[in-house]
């Protein structure tokens, strides 16, 4: 028994899901109309899966013949995707029902698309992290079309597919150029060839080409132009839950890439981050300016912060790894809170999506405007709220490593950005209209709310940030 | 000599019809092209020694995939009308792919039995590619493979999530309703006197 459980334990959280998730799959078929009952099992096993690596992992394990790897890093990240994921499966609710979508199958995709990002965030071989990819995009995909009556989103769903496919096959040939130069497809033999010294250019175009089609999943430009279409396109929720946790699985796949097998070719991914991080703060927050769909201007702004999150995953220390955590937990806390609130946009005809429509919301609903204030000003890095900190945390150890000239513009990029955001500030306290919203569903009022509180209240609350800061610091540790 | 022969030849072919495969206008040629290429690709993967993998390229690529292809171009809007007006050039294309086949079949073929080929050294020399497949993909790979099942499960779900409708007035059948019928729910016993019928 001992022995059972001793196997069982380094992989819990995935066996967890993958088993109810498929379980859950069943109880669908059998009982088409409990969808709710389907969607709140997801949500708590969501929780269940986010908390059981904290609480029973193994850390410094692998399974499997060393395709997972369990450290403090894969727990951190995959308690974070699986809560942001809960959070996304609770505001859809009232979505699916008001636009008659509300099937048992959306629940059941969303926790594939999280076994597929955990499977990404503790791989440690190459065919692991392709499986993982592979597995939560196809249920992204999938999820973007879900309205399939609304020809708007079976294009996002097509365009996100055809897009997908293309930077899985950049991927590949990437996976297929480094398997060929270094014999090897465990990261613990490509690190030690790549640190070997003696690099062919074959490794170092492989990375390149590796970088490049993970750089789709995260949206960084010059890989951003399926951003904009599919945010729109994509059912508000869908959109949501885009923007927080593959975001940040990609993110998290992504420095343990550079960290662990190819460290020792810092020298060269460094300037490929660079750019890409330059390109998509300058592509991000141009874009957005002309915007006047909020859902668009959310995909420009998440374009910018991933950005910003390559800025400190750039500097390529523990430090680096450690901002990029904390600056995309704070950007996943403020973009669910965001997308609640813009779920709260519903007339009596249905959805708007135009920034106009939040015209005059202070005299209206002034709980909803002092929440889209807040969370605006959070994500634009105003003191004292929790987004001045995440971008401290993520700028910090870029200047460390030398790159001020970098840490300058993406200051640059965070003044102008700060327009558009100010820009909807000022529609909802100064224009006037008086447009009447729905009275929302409590769970969006909730969700709202709490990411607001979180993004005011957390830095004065010592006995919560501090230990959390301490996680984050051991988890960043524990790549390297 | 042959080897090298084949080896180059099929690899000439190969990146040919690669290359014909996007440049043809016609969708149905790209998709001929693109059996040619898969065809010397396995030609290709014969020479390496790896029989089982070519194989596994003619049965599922050419067998299974282009064939999907074929019918996924045809029942797309192409113009047959002005397909078939120009039949007779098929020949000569159709023709030429068929012999370019066969020649490659006939090189592989004398080249794997002439058995002067520069194959890959498989650890366990005794063994066919099959049994060396058996023997990693349940024990070393079996997460990949089963993960790898997963996928195809998401994928499957998602097919149905975006085409199955349910249609109303579909006459089903249901099998624990036909059970749960009584004598009684389906018969029913009238007395009748004789010349006066049922009409009541």
């Amino acid at each position: 028994m001992a022995n059972v459980i001793n196997f069982i334990l380094p992989f819990l959280p995935e066996l967890l899901l993958a088993f109810f998730a498929s379980q859950l799959l069943v109880f669908g078929v059998v009982k088409k109309e409990r969808t709710d009952l389907v969607r709140w099992i997801a949500i708590g096993l969501l929780v269940v899966f986010a908390l059981a690596g904290l609480f029973v992992g193994v850390p410094g394990t692998t399974a499997f013949n060393g395709a997972l790897i369990n450290d403090d890093f894969s727990y951190i990240a995959k308690a974070i995707i699986g809560l942001a994921a809960a959070a996304a499966l609770l505001f859809s609710e009232s979505y699916l029902k008001s636009e008659r979508l509300d099937q048992y199958e959306f629940s059941v995709l969303v926790l594939y698309a999280v076994l597929g990002m955990s499977i990404m965030v503790s791989s440690n071989s190459l065919l692991s992290l392709y499986i993982g990819i592979e597995m939560q995009s196809l249920a992204l995909y999938v999820l973007a079309a879900f309205n399939r009556d609304s020809l708007r989103a079976s294009e996002a769903g097509l365009k996100y597919f055809v897009l997908g496919a293309l930077s899985s096959g950049l991927l590949l040939y990437g996976i297929s150029m480094v398997y060929g130069f270094t014999g090897s497809l465990t990261f613990d033999t490509i690190g030690a060839v790549v640190s070997s010294g003696d690099v062919s250019p074959g490794v170092i175009a492989g990375m390149v080409f590796m970088l490049c089609g993970l750089g789709f999943k995260i949206s960084a430009a010059p890989f951003h132009m399926w951003t904009p279409d599919v945010y729109e396109g994509s059912p508000t929720p869908v959109t949501g839950f885009f923007a927080s946790a593959p975001k940040f699985a990609a993110m998290a796949l992504i420095a343990r890439v550079l960290m662990d097998p190819f460290m020792g070719i810092q020298d060269s991914w460094q300037q490929v981050i660079i750019v890409l991080s330059v390109a998509s703060m300058i592509v991000g927050v141009f874009g957005a300016l002309m915007q006047t769909n909020i859902k668009r201007l959310m995909a420009y702004s998440s374009i910018a912060n991933m950005g910003y999150a390559l800025v400190a995953l750039s500097a390529g220390t523990v430090a680096g790894v450690n901002g990029m955590l904390i600056f995309m937990s704070i950007y996943l806390i403020t973009s669910i809170g965001l997308f609640a609130c813009i779920l709260q946009m519903r007339i009596r005809d249905g959805m708007v999506e135009q920034i106009s429509d939040v015209a005059g919301l202070s005299t209206t609903q002034p709980r909803l405007a002092l929440m889209f204030t807040v969370l605006l000003f959070s994500l634009m890095g105003m003191p004292p709220l929790l987004g001045f900190f995440g971008k401290i945390s993520a700028f910090y150890p870029a200047i460390d490593a030398g790159l001020t000239w970098l840490v300058v513009v993406a200051l640059i990029a965070s003044v102008v950005g700060a327009f558009y955001y100010l820009r909807i500030i000022k529609t909802i306290w100064f224009e006037e209209q008086d447009r009447q919203f729905v009275k929302p569903a409590t769970a969006l009022s909730v969700l709202s709310g709490v990411s607001t509180l979180i993004l005011v209240a957390v830095l004065f609350l010592p006995f919560i940030s501090a230990p959390v800061k301490t996680a984050f610091g051991a988890a960043a540790a524990s790549l390297f | 000599m042959i080897t090298a022969i084949a080896f180059y030849l099929l690899a000439a072919v190969s990146v040919a019809s690669a290359f014909m495969v996007i440049a043809s206008r016609n969708p149905v040629h790209s998709v001929m092209f693109l059996i040619l290429t898969f065809f010397s690709a396995a030609g290709l993967f014969i020479l390496m020694g790896a029989e089982f993998l070519a194989l596994l390229l003619i049965m599922v690529y050419v067998g299974a995939v282009a064939v999907l292809f074929l019918f996924v171009v045809m029942m797309l809007e192409v113009d047959f009308v002005a397909l078939k007006q120009g039949f007779l050039q098929y020949i000569g294309l159709g023709a030429t792919v068929a012999v370019v086949l066969l020649t490659e079949l006939i090189l592989v073929g004398a080249a794997y039995f002439a058995g002067d080929g520069n194959t890959a050294t498989p650890p366990n020399p005794d063994e066919s590619n099959l049994e060396a497949f058996g023997h990693v993909l349940y024990t070393d790979y079996a997460f990949f493979f089963e993960a790898s099942g997963f996928i195809l499960l998401v994928a499957m779900i998602g097919a149905i999530v975006l085409t199955l409708r349910e249609r109303d007035g579909v006459r089903k059948q249901d099998i624990s309703k036909q059970i749960a019928r009584t004598r009684e729910d389906a018969v029913e016993m009238v007395d009748l006197k004789s010349g006066e019928g049922i009409g009541s």
